[in-house]
């Protein structure tokens, strides 16, 4: 059945549904109130939710939390995020699994509280040190807030890998209707994770690796596991790209936007389209190409300084132009402004 | 008395270290050995090993993994007390051991190891305190003495550049939650075993869920103390001991319970989440001129504009269409003016934000001068004229009055005036009707009490557009 909700309400129920069991946070807006319906609801429900010191403590309890085989999450907004790196790089390099929530506000530094897209670097490309990767999944509604934390555990778990889920502050506060599969999911035992007990006691959860042979072996298994990632976990969404001449390329919100971009232009005859990537990494590259086969032009609206435009060029190879079109601060632009931004250049 | 035969807590070759390997990697003379020992001498004794999980800290203990035939994390420098704060919340039953030195817990990691303690975490700590960085090659701990020098106090430590050292017992003793903290010292054979038993007290506690249990331990350094082991122990005596109060500072009893709330079998979780099992039921789906209504409602923090949004959002999705509500974000949230945008379609949503209303609700001035001029050619706008007293200056708009305050004041709440707003909204447009807003109210309205009258209100609204006919 179908209800109203706000993306940050449905993350927390989508979880609950994808099996979490614990959630460390700490306070920050635009994505507190992903931690106050986990504090109700993962309370009374007999999970676990903890309201850590700071963001550096959630993710070193979201590190001892998946290395105990339970099914884990924070959510934050990006100088949370930006905090927890070091964290996020530990349990990469440990192979941990967990979900992470960045509702992104707009930056540097504290900025303010309105969404923008600043963290893609941040989030797709790693952001702490070494050579890790996290899968992104980038929603742009409530519904697929809630389908995201659903299924974001079973992605952790069959990788060993975080999973971010890469929202803003639109995304969070919106309310939409959302429906909810029935089904709980629930965690396997996990044959490298600690249970306290005889059968893991030999398990032994590290990043660190001494010799410098071992460590380049290490990392080209993660390697290994990215490419894995990247042959079967590429998603996207394509609006009107068969016949289009010009497509556009935005997630989360500015997609949103876009839509109604692209409806309106196409009512004055404009052939034009939308390729929306619903994974960030890994990137969909595939779909990507097939979605510009017709194309004179790309043009990337995104609330950054054309971030994930750099991801699509070196995507479609140079094939046809691309053209950024940003905004920043956490300024939205109306469908007007983008309108007339997209036009200087058709 | 300490056994020397290795307990089964060890490892017999440290394989992990490297193949058929028997010493560890601690220099002569230093402290970590010796505590290890006796930390596996009491796992085995107590029969934990297999419950037992080591959290290795970074500094010299980064290794313990190399000897402990038991399960371990190698934490991030200085977080250990968060990690194992996580994995207590897992496995109730674990016997976790943070494990850290006086860099890892004292400096970098103060954080994470006072809230730990502060929260009564059912934790055994064993802090190593070697007053020195050690792995990192003998750089100013928090804990190095006032004159002491290291690579980085080449001069000695000055109290005026580099502060007082750092006593963490004391510290910790402030606070109400820990059940057990002590300061040991491996300078003597009767300080040995005096760490020996504080070890195993700490280790008892956590098995008997009593909570936070600490043990500070003065160890030696000799290398990095530029010292033979003999006169490093010397050292440690007649320095550390000096200022490192060698006591039990606390044993008491406690009892840490682990979670308020009975686990939720799936069916209970569902009927938490509200999730109910049965499929949409198939509602006729309205046509919308131009496939989207794009509504606008603005006004004061406190009139209800926020929860009239949501309603309408609520009804145009049980009447089978698609709906967004987004609310006015930032400081204005605070006070001042708040707005609410509010898209109803037949089908997929763009955006939903709305620039350009199709409608626009007003209920203020400062509302209506803000928004007027946005309503698109030929949309409408509905003015609160019992707070509003000019008339809207378009004229390729549709305008409609209603002094919905004086209304709300008659129905017995000014509060209501938002829904007597949006219950004329539902007689004008069509796109929502008066019977679906009273069917879903009482399930939007929090408080109870406030259903009936405005119920009232919507029959206010009702009344008045039948007497009023746009
Ligand atoms: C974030 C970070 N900063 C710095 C270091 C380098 N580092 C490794 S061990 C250490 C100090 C360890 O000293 P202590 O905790 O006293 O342990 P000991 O080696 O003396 O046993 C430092 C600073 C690091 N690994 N990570
Ligand atoms: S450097 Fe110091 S603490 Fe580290 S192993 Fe050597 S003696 Fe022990």
């Amino acid at each position: 059945m179908k209800r109203l909700m706000k993306g940050n309400d449905a993350i927390v129920h989508g979880a609950l549904l994808g099996g979490a069991t614990h959630f460390f946070g700490y306070p920050i807006t635009p994505a507190s109130e992903v931690a106050h319906a986990a504090a109700y609801y993962f309370t009374k429900s007999g999970r676990h939710f903890l309201q850590a010191e700071s963001e550096v403590s959630a993710i070193n309890m979201l590190f001892g939390a998946g290395a105990a085989g339970a099914r884990v999450m924070t959510a934050s907004s990006s100088p949370g995020i930006a905090l927890m790196s070091e964290g996020i790089s530990y349990i990469a390099g440990s192979q941990v699994p967990c979900v992470i929530v960045n509702v992104q506000r707009a930056g540097p530094g504290l900025g303010n509280i309105w969404p923008e897209q600043g963290d893609y670097n941040m989030v797709v490309k790693g952001g702490g040190n070494g050579c890790y990767k996290c899968i992104v999944l980038a929603p742009n509604s409530a519904q697929e807030m809630a389908d995201c934390s659903y299924k974001a555990f079973g992605l952790a778990d069959k990788y060993r890998v975080p999973v971010f889920i890469l929202s803003d502050a639109y995304i969070g506060q919106m309310m939409e209707a959302v429906s909810f599969p029935t089904r709980v999911k629930e965690a396997k035992r996990n044959d490298w994770a600690i249970y306290a007990d005889g059968k893991s006691r030999k398990s032994w959860v590290k990043s660190i690796l001494m010799n410098q042979n071992q460590q380049q072996e290490y990392n080209i298994l993660l390697q290994n596991i990215y490419k894995e990632i990247e042959d079967n976990e590429q998603d996207s969404e394509n609006y009107h790209t068969e016949d289009a001449e010009i497509v556009l390329s935005a997630f989360g919100i500015c997609s949103r936007i876009c839509l109604t971009v692209v409806r309106e232009l196409r009512k004055e005859g404009i052939k034009i389209g939308l390729f929306r990537p619903k994974t960030l990494f890994p990137f969909p590259n595939r779909e990507l190409n097939k979605a510009v086969d017709n194309a004179k032009k790309m043009i990337v609206v995104e609330l950054n300084n054309g971030q994930m435009s750099a991801d699509i060029q070196l995507g479609i190879k140079n094939r046809i132009p691309v053209i950024n079109c940003n905004w920043y601060g956490g300024y939205v632009p109306t469908v007007n402004e983008v309108i007339e931004k997209i036009k200087k250049d058709i | 008395m300490i056994k020397h035969q290795k307990p089964e807590a060890f490892y017999d070759t440290f394989e992990r270290k490297g193949p058929g390997q028997k010493t560890t990697h601690y220099c002569p003379g230093c402290g970590h050995g010796t505590v290890h020992k006796l930390i596996g001498e009491a796992l085995s004794d107590f029969d934990i090993a297999d419950k037992a999980v080591f959290l290795a800290p970074v500094g010299c203990g980064v290794f313990i993994y190399y000897y402990f035939n038991s399960a371990s994390i190698q934490c991030a420098h200085g977080r250990a007390p968060a990690t194992g704060t996580a994995i207590k919340r897992v496995h109730d039953d674990s016997i976790v051991i943070s494990y850290q030195g006086d860099g890892d817990l004292g400096g970098i990691g103060a954080s994470e190891i006072v809230h730990a303690a502060n929260r009564g975490e059912n934790l055994t700590v064993i802090f190593i305190n070697n007053a020195i960085y050690g792995m990192t090659g003998g750089q100013m701990a928090p804990t190095t003495l006032l004159g002491q020098k290291t690579k980085t106090t080449p001069f000695g430590r000055d109290k005026d550049i580099d502060g007082m050292p750092l006593r963490i017992s004391e510290l910790l003793n402030t606070m109400e939650a820990p059940v057990f903290i002590e300061r040991t010292t491996l300078g003597t054979p009767k300080g040995v075993m005096n760490t020996r038993k504080a070890i195993r007290k700490a280790i008892q506690n956590q098995k008997d869920k009593k909570g936070f249990s600490f043990v500070e331990i003065l160890a030696p350094c000799p290398i990095n103390w530029k010292m033979t082991p003999v006169d490093a122990r010397k050292w440690l005596r007649e320095n550390l001991e000096k200022f490192y109060e060698v006591k039990n500072f606390r044993d008491k009893d406690g009892e840490k319970q682990s979670g308020k709330y009975p686990w939720m079998e799936n069916a209970e979780l569902l009927e938490l989440l509200d999730i109910v099992k049965e499929k949409d039921k198939q509602t006729t789906r309205k046509t919308i001129k131009n496939g989207e209504e794009k509504v606008k409602i603005a006004g004061f923090g406190g009139q209800g504009i926020m929860s009239v949004g949501v309603l309408l959002s609520n009804c145009a999705i049980k009447k089978g269409m698609e709906s967004t509500w987004l609310p006015s974000y930032g400081p204005e949230m605070r006070g001042g003016t708040a707005n609410a945008s509010v898209v109803i379609a037949e089908e997929q949503i763009g955006t939903p934000v709305v620039d350009y209303p199709d409608t626009l609700i007003t209920m203020t001035i400062p509302a209506l001068n803000t928004f007027e001029k946005n309503v698109n050619p030929g949309g409408l706008i509905i003015v609160n004229s019992s707070l509003i007293n000019r008339k809207v200056q378009r004229d390729d708009v549709n305008v409609y009055y209603v002094p919905a305050t004086e209304l709300a004041n008659k129905v017995g709440l000014t509060a209501t005036a938002a829904v007597i707003m949006l219950g004329i909204y539902a007689q004008i447009k069509g796109i929502i009707d008066t019977d679906i807003l009273k069917l879903i109210l009482p399930q939007s309205l929090s408080k109870a009490k406030y259903v009936e009258i405005n119920l009232k209100a919507i029959d206010a609204a009702e009344e008045y557009y039948k007497n009023n006919p746009l």
